[in-house]
């Protein structure tokens, strides 16, 4: 038998490699939901995301691994945060489709997420279930982002949509929105809302009678004073006097009645003449996939920022990473 | 004239009273009754003045807890819930809904993590008058007339 020495009890001192783990009993900080984070929080991000803009290529994560564990696909999203990683010279393990990983064996989410943590720093999820990046979130001794689950929530869409509306406006109180589409389902428009709250906003909600904003996201506006209107008309009114035109999909299998769909389907599409009369500051975004709900041209208007708005992803994704790794920006 | 009890009298124990029938075998599950080694007796669709039908559990010998007997709230929230000692009653205890409800009720949202992964679901109550609860996971509302339990 061998005889090990006894180890004292003060050196049984569990030390993680995460920076913001005092101790393996300490849950560290996750992105999961945008209500989690704050006015403070959210300033913190756009500011460090800006400095990441300015100079996206920097060492902070060398030394480190990432996770992207993408159990449903994704392309741009996933492109971002590894680009956001390899930017800052981290190195990336995962997979992008969950074929390849061990939930087709049947593997619970919980061992993967506790296996893929004794590997990495930090693991970057998107699920098809909701709610399974809170769960891992509470199971997971690393940080988790949530890079989207199911229906339910896809904070940094929302981190880098405000980042893109201080970056065209220059602040982020007080501005009118416009959000046209699909206002029932749209997760990035629900989230929008939620983010946006902490600055004083206007909303203008266009969307036809089956995809109107639900009772919740008004009783919420409600409750914090917020002001909005309705619209289920796309008119000069709803462009002409705003700051931010949202747009999103409406997408056919979102209808009960295909009748509805063939009747609205052109109605909630934006034409370049239509911004003809619109505010000089005017910007039009959109969370992307586009299919046509932007005409095409639209895209040499300067008033389009879209694809600007998915190239700012990048940026608020590596403000995410270091803000959850404890990583202090320059 | 002394009136007839419908169940025989308790000496010692927990007494439910004023349990909607169609909720008394739901009782005796979120109570784990089956589990227990106790007598109990246990009436159903009895006359109640007040509600028409009713039903009744005694269990002797036992006194939960008040996270127990509140299990029992999203079912039978206005039961008489009376302590007995040497046949009196001794203490009146009220239902209250808790703020969360562990692995109590079902998710009704299909794509809920909870459906699809071995763990307990969980539930904020968000109305407790009109029993609103949301899925702590996926954030689904779920209204009183909805609720499904484990």
């Amino acid at each position: 038998m061998l005889n090990l020495p006894a180890f004292p009890a003060k050196f049984l001192i569990f030390v993680n490699k995460n920076t913001h783990t005092k101790n393996r009993f300490m849950k560290p900080r996750s992105l999961v939901d945008i209500g989690n984070y704050g006015k403070d929080d959210i300033l913190r991000i756009l500011k460090s995301a800006a400095k990441f803009k300015a100079n996206p290529n920097r060492d902070y994560l060398q030394g480190k691994v990432c996770a992207t564990l993408f159990f449903e696909p994704s392309t741009r999203t996933r492109l971002s945060f590894e680009t956001a990683v390899n930017r800052l010279r981290g190195r990336i393990v995962g997979f992008s489709d969950a074929a390849t990983s061990s939930s087709s064996k049947g593997e619970s989410l919980k061992d993967t997420i506790m296996m893929v943590s004794n590997y990495t720093d930090l693991i970057i999820m998107r699920h098809h279930l909701e709610g399974s990046a809170r769960y891992a979130s509470e199971i997971s001794p690393v940080p988790i982002i949530n890079a989207g689950d199911g229906a339910n929530q896809h904070p940094t869409q929302t981190l880098l949509d405000l980042f893109t509306i201080y970056e065209t406006q220059g602040t982020l109180e007080n501005l009118t929105i416009t959000i046209v589409g699909d206002l029932k389902y749209g997760r990035a428009v629900h989230s929008l809302i939620q983010g946006l709250a902490h600055f004083r906003p206007t909303f203008h909600f266009v969307a036809p009678e089956e995809l109107k904003i639900p009772d919740k996201y008004k009783q919420f506006c409600d409750k914090l004073a917020i002001r909005y209107r309705e619209f289920s008309d796309f008119s000069p009114e709803a462009i002409n006097s705003v700051d931010i035109l949202y747009m999103t999909r409406v997408q056919r299998e979102r209808f009960t009645d295909l009748m509805e769909y063939e009747k609205v389907k052109n109605v909630y599409v934006l034409h370049n003449d239509m911004l003809a009369d619109s505010k000089p500051n005017l910007k039009v975004l959109h969370p992307l996939p586009r299919v046509k709900e932007i005409s095409q041209d639209v895209d040499d208007n300067p008033k389009a920022y879209y694809f600007q708005q998915a190239k700012n992803g990048m940026f608020t994704r590596q403000a995410v990473i270091c803000d959850l790794l404890g990583i202090e920006v320059e | 004239m002394k009136k007839e009890l419908q169940v025989a009298a308790l000496q010692n124990g927990t007494s439910i009273d004023h349990i909607p029938s169609d909720q008394v075998f739901k009782v005796v599950s979120l109570l784990q009754l089956d589990k227990l080694g106790n007598p109990i007796t246990i009436g159903s669709n009895l006359t109640s003045k007040k509600m028409g039908k009713k039903g009744i559990i005694k269990i002797a010998d036992k006194f939960f807890r008040e996270d127990e007997i509140n299990r029992i709230a999203l079912v039978a929230p206005n039961v008489n819930l009376n302590i007995i000692k040497e046949y009196e009653v001794v203490d009146k205890k009220n239902v209250a809904l808790p703020d969360t409800i562990i692995d109590i009720v079902k998710c009704n949202n299909p794509k809920c993590i909870t459906n699809n992964e071995p763990m307990p679901t969980r539930f904020d109550v968000i109305d407790k008058e009109k029993v609103k609860l949301r899925c702590h996971y996926c954030e689904i509302r779920i209204e009183k007339e909805d609720i499904i339990l484990k």
